[in-house]
């Protein structure tokens, strides 16, 4: 079946087996594997995307559905070379351990910060909640959005403290 | 090594440097081994048992190999090979028979996944069904069914292990220090208890995955998601009998490890089906499933400590029995078991005691090495237990820990003598304790107690680890010089996250007095490039890379004075340096710059002296011995890291139901390196370990069938499920040895995590909590003093803390080994 998409602003077309998701579309089809597979049931968010400025699990989404859609993965994030506001505020805040949920994650922070301008912590926990993060604790990423919605300096931040 | 930090620029080592490998990860760029393609990759799926223990009676495999695309095909009998590191003790397929739910019997590799998939399925497979041993406590018995009748064949390390063939014992490790009896006769209480817990899984993101080629003339390239390439070439190597330079192991970002990608896995069984599909590279990602139950898990721990005290609050006596349920292979547990013997009394100063530590094979799916190998599991039973003793003579839990902690001149389970370097567990415990105002509530707590009806509780525990390795484990580190003046690393130590590559660049340019900038540490490992390490496990990495490195880099500033002293025609004694040049002590103007020696000084008139700058360094852990086997007395300790958890939970006495409100965390990292990655490693682990207190493990039905392999029923923790409250707390007391000080802190924050939340959840109701994870129905039962549930295994007895009973029934192999109860025993109420 074939199936055109606009990927982060680019058109793509191309013959897809009906049983395909659209996290398998993306990273077998059009080469862009930034968005991982983690569980393929819908539950960890390492697979998320943006579908029509709505967040999606793409391991739960069939190829077939997104024909004349937009999404927008990981890779469409930072602006020719230029890190997005919010991947800035990522490794600032060291909010990245081994980096497979980050795309994902990213993803997710991005959808909520759009919804919700400065979200309080609680939002924030509410916002990532569907990703699946096993290295970091979450508290740094927590971090890196109050750090990406300017609210760094008014929330404040956990330290290291020496004793 | 090298404690001084450079005074001439503000120190690198100890500053909040953003992770070297941070930008190719947040934007999507980091290639993991998943995300690589091979010219001509064909695809495998592998067939597995249902069951947890049957016969092979037949596999046809006709049809499967039949189906068009499908290039290869193999069953157990098919591959003469077995793997191991400790102990020798798996087939790469199911041979004969099937150990556990969920093993490989039969696989395929085909020109797509789906076609794979579909030839598995055409794979028939007839089993005679037998009754699995599932329990530990079973397995150890006399009669029980043999899970491997063939023990006696395996290779082991002899100098480390002792499996028992004719039983289910993979090993026993035994400590014994002072004279227990005396010890025992010299308490005026005895308090005896077990503790248990389930098998957990590690759960990285980044299932298991990797793409072998086997080509003409045995020349193997394997791309894998592992810690340890070195590990997986030597032990490839060893399995297949070949020369180690044909063949090559590459591994690029991984998405985290935890221990489940130490040693070797799905590297073999892809090697033979490229080989016998003529050398087309074969590709495999395991499924989430696949994680649970084909790949190895944390192996489930039974633990029974007797303690003997004085009024006054001294331990004289400890015997630690440890049933380690190690699942259907024991590579791993078997080493799993060893170090947490010599580990076992915790960071406390036992002057008589006995460890009996057994690794026994069981139906069920395998352990290996997981954060804090070992140390999570028997901490929950030692950490609980000393909050019990205190409780049983009457004693303020953590006047009774600070009682009893290692102080210099104490000495270990195995006779190491603890000086004003080791570490400093008081200040881990103190710092910990203030932090939650431990032994009071705050009037705000008043108040949340008033508001809701919940119960505030606070409880504390400790911790330590060493790093569980060979005596003579030892890292190198390459160190080559750009055209430009900037330098690469080389090293084997594998970025899996926990930040190395970020603390090696700044030991680095610390020891260069560089700027981070000029520094880059190959992301990329690859066995035909780098220099040896032998893993990236056990909190090694940064005393061994580290000092490699620091090593390294003197070894180029040695080669670079060198040159420079020919050019500057004077002696290499009487130079210095900065992050540019070289110059003369006493008249900086006579310079010359690093970029012009990097490959080599030309003078004006053409000729050339020197060559391409490059480091060498070279480190081995030294003074380290093998342990007796009979006493387990030797030095197995790199170092130690120490550290405390303070928690606050609150209960609701009517239902049990609790919430962690806040954790607070010491460790006695010696010197931090950097600050933000410290405390990634503090909150990651807290978390991870609150995961493994709450909710995580397996659970089987009666015929040892894995019931919750998907995130559905086996949760981790969410963002939601944090702490409103946490604290990282550093103490710096310098290990002589270490890179600047430092020493490991990878492994320790997960530890003890889970009795800091059992203790205070017992200061909050008295609940006795013996098993974790800690369920809130395990709290209400615990309350009302009801036999705690079991549901690990249902209907049979495994989670279960039959204390008092088991005592005479313990079915050890070797019942001398318990010494007879003492007159008059008290056990705590």
């Amino acid at each position: 079946m074939q199936v055109s998409v606009n990927v982060n602003g680019m058109a793509y077309q191309r013959d897809v087996e009906e049983h395909w998701t659209l996290l398998r579309f993306l990273r077998d089809s059009i080469g862009l594997t930034g968005t991982k597979e983690g569980c393929n049931a819908g539950e960890c968010g390492a697979c998320t995307v943006d579908l029509d400025g709505q967040t999606v699990n793409s391991c739960m989404v069939l190829a077939v559905e997104v024909d004349g859609r937009q999404i927008r993965t990981i890779e469409g994030e930072a602006d020719h070379g230029e890190l997005s506001v919010i991947q800035a505020a990522f490794a600032r805040q060291h909010a990245v351990q081994c980096g497979f949920c980050t795309g994902g994650m990213i993803m997710s922070v991005r959808d909520l910060l759009r919804r919700t301008p400065r979200p309080t912590v609680e939002e924030i926990k509410e916002g990532i909640e569907g990703n699946f993060c096993r290295c970091t604790g979450y508290e740094q990423i927590i971090e890196a959005v109050l750090d990406a919605s300017d609210q760094l300096d008014t929330v404040g931040k956990g330290e290291l403290k020496y004793v | 090594m090298s404690d001084h930090l450079s005074t001439a620029q503000q120190p690198i080592v100890g500053a909040e440097h953003a992770r070297v490998e941070g930008i190719a990860k947040i934007t999507g760029d980091a290639i993991y081994t998943g995300d690589m393609l091979v010219p001509g990759m064909l695809h495998a799926k592998v067939k597995k048992s249902p069951h947890a223990r049957a016969r092979i009676v037949s596999i046809d495999t006709t049809k499967a190999a039949a189906l068009p695309g499908v290039h290869a095909v193999l069953t157990g009998h098919d591959l003469d090979y077995r793997v191991g590191l400790y102990i020798v003790d798996k087939d790469i397929l199911a041979k004969d028979s099937v150990r556990h739910f969920g093993e490989a019997v039969a696989a395929v590799a085909a020109e797509s996944v789906d076609t794979a998939a579909r030839a598995v399925e055409l794979i028939e497979v007839e089993y005679e069904v037998l009754t699995p041993v599932l329990d530990p406590r079973e397995a150890i018995k006399d009669d029980a069914p043999l899970v491997h009748p063939d023990m006696g064949d395996y290779q082991f390390v002899e100098a480390a292990f002792t499996p028992q063939p004719g039983t289910n014992v993979a090993n026993l490790t035994r400590m014994r220090k002072g004279d227990l009896e005396a010890g025992f006769e010299e308490a005026e209480w005895i308090i005896e208890r077990e503790y248990t817990n389930p098998s957990v899984q590690h759960v990285p993101m980044e299932t298991h995955v990797a793409i072998v080629e086997w080509k003409v003339g045995d020349q193997v390239t394997i791309w894998t998601s592992a810690q340890s390439p070195f590990t997986v070439r030597n032990l490839f190597c060893a399995a297949m009998r070949l020369p180690h330079n044909q063949v090559r192991v590459v591994v690029p970002h991984v998405g985290g490890g935890f221990g489940g990608k130490a040693g070797i896995h799905l590297e073999p069984l892809l090697a033979c089906l490229s080989k016998v599909a003529g050398g087309r590279p074969v590709r495999m990602q395991a499924t989430r499933e696949e994680e649970f139950s084909l790949l190895p898990c944390r192996s489930a721990l039974t633990y029974r400590i007797k303690t003997g005290v004085r009024s006054d609050g001294r331990i004289t006596a400890q015997h630690m029995t440890m049933l380690w349920d190690a699942g259907a292979y024991a590579d791993y547990a078997v080493n799993v078991t060893r170090a947490s013997s010599y580990s076992a009394g915790g960071p406390y100063d036992i002057p008589n005691a006995w460890v009996d530590a057994y690794t026994l094979y069981t139906n069920k799916p395998f352990g290996t090495a997981y954060r804090g190998f070992g140390h999570v599991e028997f901490f929950w039973g030692l950490e609980r237990h000393m909050e019990l003793i205190a409780e049983a003579i009457d004693m303020d839990p953590l006047e009774f820990r600070r009682l009893n902690l290692l102080r210099p001149g104490s000495t270990t389970l195995s006779g190491e003598l603890i000086t004003e370097h080791t570490g400093n567990p008081r200040k881990c415990l103190d710092a910990a304790a203030a932090a939650i105002n431990y032994g009071r509530l705050t009037p705000d707590e008043e108040e949340h107690q008033a508001r809701t009806g919940r119960r505030i509780g606070k409880g504390m525990a400790t911790l330590h680890k060493a790093p569980a390795m060979p005596s003579f484990t030892a890292s190198a580190s390459v160190i080559k010089m750009n055209s430009d003046g900037s330098v690469v690393i080389n090293m084997a130590l594998m970025e899996i996250g926990q930040g190395c590559n970020t603390a090696i660049a700044q030991i680095a340019a610390e020891r260069l007095r560089f700027p981070i900038e000029k520094v880059k540490v190959a992301v990329e490992k690859d066995t035909d490039k780098e220099p040896y390490d032998w893993q990236t496990v056990a909190s090694k990495g940064l005393i061994l890379s580290g000092n490699a490195t620091i090593l390294a880099c003197d070894n180029l500033l040695e080669n670079a004075y060198g040159v420079a002293s020919q050019v500057l025609r004077t002696i290499p004694a009487d130079l210095d340096h900065d992050g540019e040049k070289i110059f003369v002590k006493h008249r900086p103007e006579a310079f010359v710059t690093f970029a012009q020696l990097s490959i080599g000084y030309v003078f004006p008139n053409g000729n050339g002296i020197g060559g391409p700058l490059i480091g060498v360094g070279r480190y081995i852990a030294s003074g380290l011995t093998n342990l007796d086997k009979e006493t387990g007395q030797g030095l197995p300790a790199l170092d130690w890291t120490y550290g405390a958890h303070g928690v606050i939970v609150d209960v609701d006495p009517e239902t049990g139901e609790f919430e962690v409100l806040e954790i607070a965390s010491a460790y006695d990292v010696g010197k931090v390196i950097n600050p933000a990655i410290v405390r990634g490693q503090s909150l990651g682990g807290m978390i991870q370990g609150l995961g493994t207190a709450l909710c995580e493990g397996y659970i089987y039905d009666e015929q040892g069938r894995l019931l919750n392999p998907s995130f559905t029923d086996n949760k981790i923790p969410t963002a939601k499920d944090i702490p409103n409250k946490i604290t990282s707390m550093v103490i710096e007391t310098p290990q002589l040895d270490g890179p600047y000080g430092g020493r490991g802190v990878g492994e320790h924050p997960m530890i003890s995590v889970a009795p800091a939340i059992g203790n205070a959840i017992q200061n909050a109701t008295g609940a006795e909590l013996l098993h974790m994870p800690i369920r809130a129905e395990d709290v209400w039962r615990a309350m009302k003093d009801l036999e705690p549930i079991d549901n690990w295994i249902t209907k049979t007895p495994i989670g279960s803390c039959r204390s008092e009973k088991l005592g005479a029934h313990l079915p050890l192999q070797d019942e001398s080994l318990i010494p007879a109860p003492a007159e008059g025993e008290l056990v705590s109420h």
